[in-house]
């Protein structure tokens, strides 16, 4: 037996050992595994969120506008006493809640459309083309929508045979242009959970005698609630964080985004006390949603 | 070999030692001024210049710094860093609060500041004394723009003017008639355009309604719209809360008034030169005038910072930007008046310092150039306060609502 042939042999028994070690314990090779990604997630991601948190409770000089490490709650305190703190917050959870809403009702037939009434050899095409606009820079999207609802736009010009105006920059402007982008995340879940509705559901429902109207209620809208509530999760979150947009069409408005941004420079303690808000309304909206069984869909 | 490097080091020490007792001879007087309540670090500007470091770091707004890569056309750097061998290095901040953050981090050697800065740098001796005698073109400077109260404390200069421009009355000549003289037509008279009138969208816009009611309401005694006490500010705020009512939008981006103005959406408000020059080029039907009650301002100034790793390399910078040739380069693409005035035979449009008002020091003593409102009233009062910067950000976000 030459030396390095003894090396070998060792070297393999040894790797045999440690994997019969790990195949006898498999908590060990679980931890093993799981350990990086959960310090990934611990440490960058809540590890931030930490920071964010501790930071609110910071004070800043106000002329230098330096930080200055003094507990305090204070911007907890004007969080809650300011009016236009919290005028924006429920205006802010409003346009969350409003667009959820729209893209919901939008979303409902056009997914009844892409996976029930569509012939099946569309349906991919379909599905395609309602995920081309998220190809599109967010930018441009949102550019296009402050020309459409300009003076004299396209919105005012289709408008004006019923005798109305388009909206014009403002709340409604934004509502309406966030509702836009956010659509097919709405759409997406609740078209694959008609796409799997069993068609012998719908037949024994016919079959008991149940009109169309009744069976949409009883039949497909509760199998279809989960991933409405799904799509939900990312309409709410994407709106609530949103501030580009409310700056570009929103006119005046401004929502919880624009206080953080404009805070930042000058009150970096402030901006994170601003941003604790939509971190707990969305984990709040979170819990909501769990009750309804809707991130199993997700 | 060691020894020989620990003496090259006290030659250094002592050389800069040298340079700093020698110092300069900038305080003339010593005088209280309006000031007196600013009190900077006692830095001292160096009395000559020393050998280029090769590379300059700055901080700048956009516009202010081009070599060639945004428009090959468009370069005054490259020359620059030929002729002085300083590579330099451009950092494009989008606010002046940015910039003061930056600075802040010492990494940067000079900094394009405005008014609403410059105090803010002094202050915290983020920025050093400059000496102007080191910088030959700052002879040629407008004598509007030297030792101005956002550039200098007590005669000291605190830097080398860049530019300036007022803050103007742009309106739509089809919409807005008769045409307005007063900035009355955005505040008291606004309701007549309810939803079309638009402002610039920063807490400094609070001097706009301060200017205003210091012609309008001689009750308030406002001397200076950036020196507010408590009184004349909660005035202020509560005419620009009356004016949200009407407003349509805010703008922040130049462009963005540009295309409110073009389509419509907005028909009377502020703005810049330049944007009524680039909304006139795209076919909007706009005036921009300098109402009767005078406008506020922005006057640039480059900033050498108190850390400056390549102060000789900086000094080379702010003389080369306020050349004749590169001032008028910058001030016709940024949309400003130079602060040279050789810079007016210089520019490619012909009468470009006459639309500017380059060398109109009346047109000038109209405009409220802006400044950082502390606690120490600028205007000299001493029996009260007035409110600070900081005071007055939080008061654009309730104005807004």
């Amino acid at each position: 037996m030459t030396p390095s042939h003894t090396v070998r042999t060792a070297g393999r028994s040894r790797v045999r050992r440690l994997a019969g070690a790990l195949h006898r314990r498999p908590r060990l090779r679980l931890s093993l595994l799981l350990t990086a990604p959960l310090l990934w997630l611990a440490v960058l991601y809540l590890g931030s969120l930490a920071v964010l948190f501790v930071s609110a409770f910071w004070t800043t000089n106000s002329f230098t506008s330096e930080v200055v490490k003094v507990w305090s709650t204070d911007n907890f305190e004007a969080l809650f006493t300011t009016p236009v703190f919290r005028q924006v917050i429920w205006r802010s959870i409003g346009v969350a809640l409003a667009v959820t809403a729209l893209c919901a009702v939008i979303a409902l037939p056009i997914a009844f459309y892409t996976a029930r009434v569509a012939r099946p050899r569309w349906r991919p095409l379909l599905v395609v083309a309602i995920l081309t606009p998220l190809w599109a820079s967010y930018l441009v999207k949102v550019y296009a929508w402050r020309l459409i609802l300009s003076e004299g736009g396209l919105a005012d010009w289709l408008l004006a045979p019923l005798g109305l105006d388009g909206p014009g920059y403002g709340l409604t402007a934004a509502v309406v242009t966030l509702t836009y982008l956010w659509l097919p995340y709405m759409i997406l879940p609740i078209h694959t959970a008609l796409e799997q509705l069993p068609d012998n559901l719908l037949d024994a429902s016919a079959d008991l005698g149940a009109r169309p109207g009744r069976t949409l209620r009883s039949v497909v809208l509760p199998v279809v609630l989960p991933s409405v509530a799904a799509g939900s999760v990312f309409t709410f979150s994407l709106s609530l964080g949103d501030y580009i947009t409310v700056q570009i069409v929103g006119g005046k408005t401004q929502l919880i985004g624009n206080l953080v941004y404009s805070n930042i420079e000058l009150n970096l303690p402030m901006a994170a006390a601003l941003g604790t808000v939509p971190v707990v309304v969305i984990v709040v909206y979170l819990l909501a949603m769990r009750r309804t069984g809707a991130l199993s869909s997700l | 070999m060691r020894l020989n490097r620990s003496v090259k080091a006290a030659v250094a020490v002592g050389a800069l030692l040298l340079v700093t007792a020698c110092g300069s001879s900038d305080d003339e007087g010593g005088s209280p001024s309006a000031q007196s309540g600013l009190n900077p670090p006692d830095l001292k500007a160096q009395s000559k210049l020393g050998r280029t470091e090769g590379q300059v770091n700055l901080i700048n707004w956009a516009g202010y710094v081009e070599d060639g890569s945004n428009d090959p056309k468009v370069d005054w750097v490259s020359d620059f860093e030929k002729e002085t061998g300083c590579q330099v290095n451009s950092k494009v901040a989008a606010s002046s609060d940015e910039m003061v953050k930056l600075m802040k981090t010492g990494q940067y050697d000079a900094v394009s500041a405005s008014g609403d800065a410059s105090l803010r740098l002094i202050a915290s001796g983020d920025a050093a004394p400059v000496n102007t005698d080191l910088v030959p073109n700052y002879k040629d400077v407008f004598g509007g723009l030297k030792n101005q109260e956002w550039n200098s404390v007590d005669g000291t200069a605190y830097g080398i003017p860049h530019g300036r421009g007022a803050n103007l009355l742009m309106y739509n000549t089809e919409k807005v008639k008769p045409a307005p003289d007063s900035w009355s037509v955005v505040f008291d008279g606004a309701s007549k355009y309810k939803g079309k009138v638009t402002a610039y969208d920063s807490p400094i816009y609070i001097a706009d309604a301060a200017l205003y009611l210091k012609a309008t309401r001689p009750d308030l005694k406002i001397e200076n719209p950036y020196a507010l006490d408590q009184k004349q500010f909660d005035a202020a705020v509560d005419l620009l809360k009356k004016q949200n009512e009407n407003v349509g939008e805010y703008w922040g981006d130049y462009l963005k008034e540009v295309s409110a103005f073009k389509s419509g959406d907005s028909v009377v408000g502020t703005t810049w030169q330049v944007i009524a020059n680039l909304a006139e080029d795209e076919g909007a039907k706009v005036e921009a005038v300098v109402p009767k009650e005078g406008s506020t301002g922005w006057s640039d100034t480059w900033m050498l910072s108190a850390k400056a790793k390549h102060p000789n390399c900086a000094y080379k910078w702010m003389d080369w930007i306020i050349s004749p040739k590169a001032n008028a380069q910058v001030a016709e693409y940024f949309g400003e008046a130079p602060a040279n005035s050789k810079a007016c035979d210089l520019t490619s449009v012909k009468d470009w310092c006459e639309t500017y008002h380059a060398a109109d020091e009346d047109y000038w003593k109209n405009t409220a150039f802006w400044n950082t409102p502390i606690e120490q009233c600028l205007d000299g009062r001493t029996d009260t306060k007035c409110v600070p910067y900081a005071k007055w950000v939080q008061a654009w976000t309730e104005i807004k609502g």
